[in-house]
């Protein structure tokens, strides 16, 4: 993306311009675009001369553009034993001076979860004189999972029924129709809800002034375009070239793929990623696609590499080479109507590849369609100092559904990282404006981050539903984890506070404001 | 011949149109003679969009078949962060 969408800025040619990724933890939308890179391109045009431009913190803040801010109104009706009968939203997403907010997910998501008969969702790109918002982590979800969440747990509260159970009772399911519109394939929602409500975290006792919330969340996921080239080394070991950066380890992950697929030792694989030239093209890393689509890639590239090792296995014996199979790591005749062979080790078969034919690689080109949706089920416990509204988290647990977790431990990260991104946006995080329109916090001293000591444990439960689209079942799951923290964390600090939180983020101000209507409104009541 | 849903920003695109009949083996063809059908769409279908095919949701492969009887959608282009 960066590439292309510089060489047309630029008006190059793509073969003239070859972009090598840094290292980085996650993309969370910022790759989807380009800022500096194409003027830095220009002055070096010009110049002849490397160019270098950093963008420091206050001008990443003014001019790279924050997600959206909304207003919302939701509506869902019930009966008494809890059917959700009909749901409607009206969705006001605020998208800077230009069109382009990410309206329309967050009213294809904002009611994903439930099976529902009847609904109405209205969307309105909001355009004001700021600055134009960009994609951040699934974009537009969180913001119509709060307000939808949040209602149901009114209702659950209202009828006096579980949250859990209310939300079991009512989720989407595979083959049911989602509130978008397709039929949902196979999906994993109701797994989630029903490991949660088996955590011990669900059961655990509260003290005075504490709270728990709970909530879901969805997310699409896709794939795209993808390439992927694996080379066997003249020792046998094997080099992973890869298009999309690395995100949350995920090179670990294609080297998990490669070794299954080619019956050898993980660590006999190395991945690296390579620059635009090196490969086929690559989609942007987004929509949490990287392990799904360069997995698949990866997989079928093994599988490439394997049908080749066939053929120089069978060279080297001198028999036909759908005589060979390949079964842990080796090459062995197929039958003993082939022939009485020792099998041949991939190291064997590469050490005489001069021999048999040059270089042995495999690799893959494909769109990789067949992304699962992903969904999560989050559960929070907080306490609310009603003196200063301060919110602690005390525990937070993650369950989301991974079709097949490659690497639990990256899994894991990618779950908690979204809920500690997800909680800095429910308790603290806000672009605040002037009066001049000016942008007042531009820089992390004013725009408060949680850091670890603000953070439990994130603990995290794996569901694995496979996505019958991957080989493996692989489900993205980089962007579900961010769609529920901001209504688990509403539906928990209001519990806490005995007064629902219907305004992001719930600063200590914000709350105790709501805490002091609160207690003023009961008061005029019992006059 | 295929029933066509056009969800969300593409059925107000369609003039409120959301169901269509349209005759189409391959997602290219679907796209094709949607283009023809509501010429209004023309700009959403050249920026991309995408087709879900029974519930399995494509965004580029146009030679993805179209069973008789399936369930298709049309849906803005998914993008994401």
């Amino acid at each position: 993306m960066v590439r292309d969408t510089c060489a047309q800025l630029c008006g190059l040619d793509v073969s003239r311009l070859r972009v090598t990724a840094s290292e980085i933890g996650g993309g969370f939308g910022g790759k989807t675009t380009v800022f500096i890179e194409p003027v830095a391109l220009m002055l070096s045009k010009k110049s002849g001369r490397p160019v270098k431009i950093v963008m420091d913190r206050t001008e990443v803040f003014k001019a790279t553009g924050p997600t959206s801010s909304t207003a919302m109104k939701v509506r869902i009706g019930a009966t008494k034993d809890g059917r959700i009968t009909a749901g409607a939203a009206e969705l006001c997403y605020q998208g800077g001076a230009f069109p382009g907010s990410p309206v329309e997910f967050g009213a294809m998501s904002a009611f994903a979860c439930y099976d529902l008969e009847n609904l109405h969702v209205s969307g309105y790109d909001v355009i004001v004189n700021r600055p134009k918002q960009a994609a951040y982590r699934a974009p537009g979800a969180p913001m119509s999972t709060f307000a939808v969440e949040s209602v149901i747990d009114e209702i659950a509260d209202k009828l006096g029924l579980d949250r859990i159970d209310f939300r079991l009772k009512n989720a989407a399911k595979s083959g049911g129709r989602s509130a978008y519109g397709p039929t949902f394939g196979t999906i994993g929602l109701a797994e989630t809800l029903q490991a949660a409500k088996a955590h011990p975290h669900y059961t655990a006792p509260l003290k005075p002034g504490q709270g728990r919330g709970v909530a879901c969340g969805f997310w699409f996921n896709f794939g795209g375009q993808t390439s992927v080239s694996l080379n066997v080394q003249m020792d046998g070991t094997i080099g992973l070239s890869l298009g999309t950066p690395d995100i949350g380890g995920s090179r670990a992950s294609m080297c998990l793929m490669a070794a299954e697929e080619l019956g050898i030792p993980y660590d006999r694989v190395r991945a690296i990623v390579t620059d635009t030239a090196s490969l086929g093209f690559n989609d942007t890393s987004e929509g949490s696609r990287v392990t799904f689509s360069a997995g698949m890639a990866t997989i079928a590239a093994s599988r490439d590499t394997v049908a080749k090792l066939c053929e120089r296995a069978a060279k080297m014996w001198g028999i036909p080479a759908d005589a060979v199979i390949w079964e842990n790591g080796e090459a062995k005749p197929s039958g003993s109507n082939a022939g009485d062979f020792e099998p041949l080790s991939l190291a064997a078969i590469a050490a005489k590849a001069g021999n048999t034919g040059g270089p042995i690689a495999g690799h893959s080109e494909i769109t990789a369609d067949g992304a699962g949706v992903s969904f999560a089920t989050h559960l929070v416990d907080s306490e609310v100092d009603p003196e200063t509204g301060q919110v602690k988290i005390l525990r937070y647990t993650v369950v989301q559904d991974a079709g097949k977790a490659i690497h639990p431990s990256y899994v894991e990260g990618q779950f908690q990282g979204g809920a500690a991104q997800g909680i800095g946006w429910a308790l603290n995080e806000e672009y605040v404006y002037g009066e001049d329109g000016r942008l007042q916090n531009a820089g992390f001293l004013d725009y408060r981050l949680p850091v670890a000591s603000d953070l439990p444990m994130i603990d995290t439960v794996i569901v694995e539903v496979a996505n019958p689209g991957h080989p493996y079942g692989v489900r993205g799951v980089g962007e579900t984890s961010i769609v529920p923290p901001l209504a688990a964390v509403a539906n928990s600090v209001s519990a806490a506070a005995g007064v629902r939180l219907t305004h992001l983020p719930m600063s200590p101000p914000r709350v105790r404001a709501a805490i002091d209507a609160a207690r003023e409104a009961g008061k005029q009541a019992a006059e | 011949m295929a029933k066509v849903v056009l969800s969300g920003s593409l059925k107000s695109a369609a003039g409120g149109r959301q169901d269509i009949e349209i005759e189409a083996k391959t997602i290219r063809q679907l796209l094709a003679a949607l283009e023809v059908e509501c010429p209004s769409l023309a700009d959403h279908l050249e920026q991309g969009v995408a087709v879900s095919i029974d519930g399995q949701i494509f965004r580029d492969d146009w030679s993805r078949e179209i069973p008789p009887d399936a369930e298709v959608f049309v849906l803005p282009r998914l993008a994401a962060g």
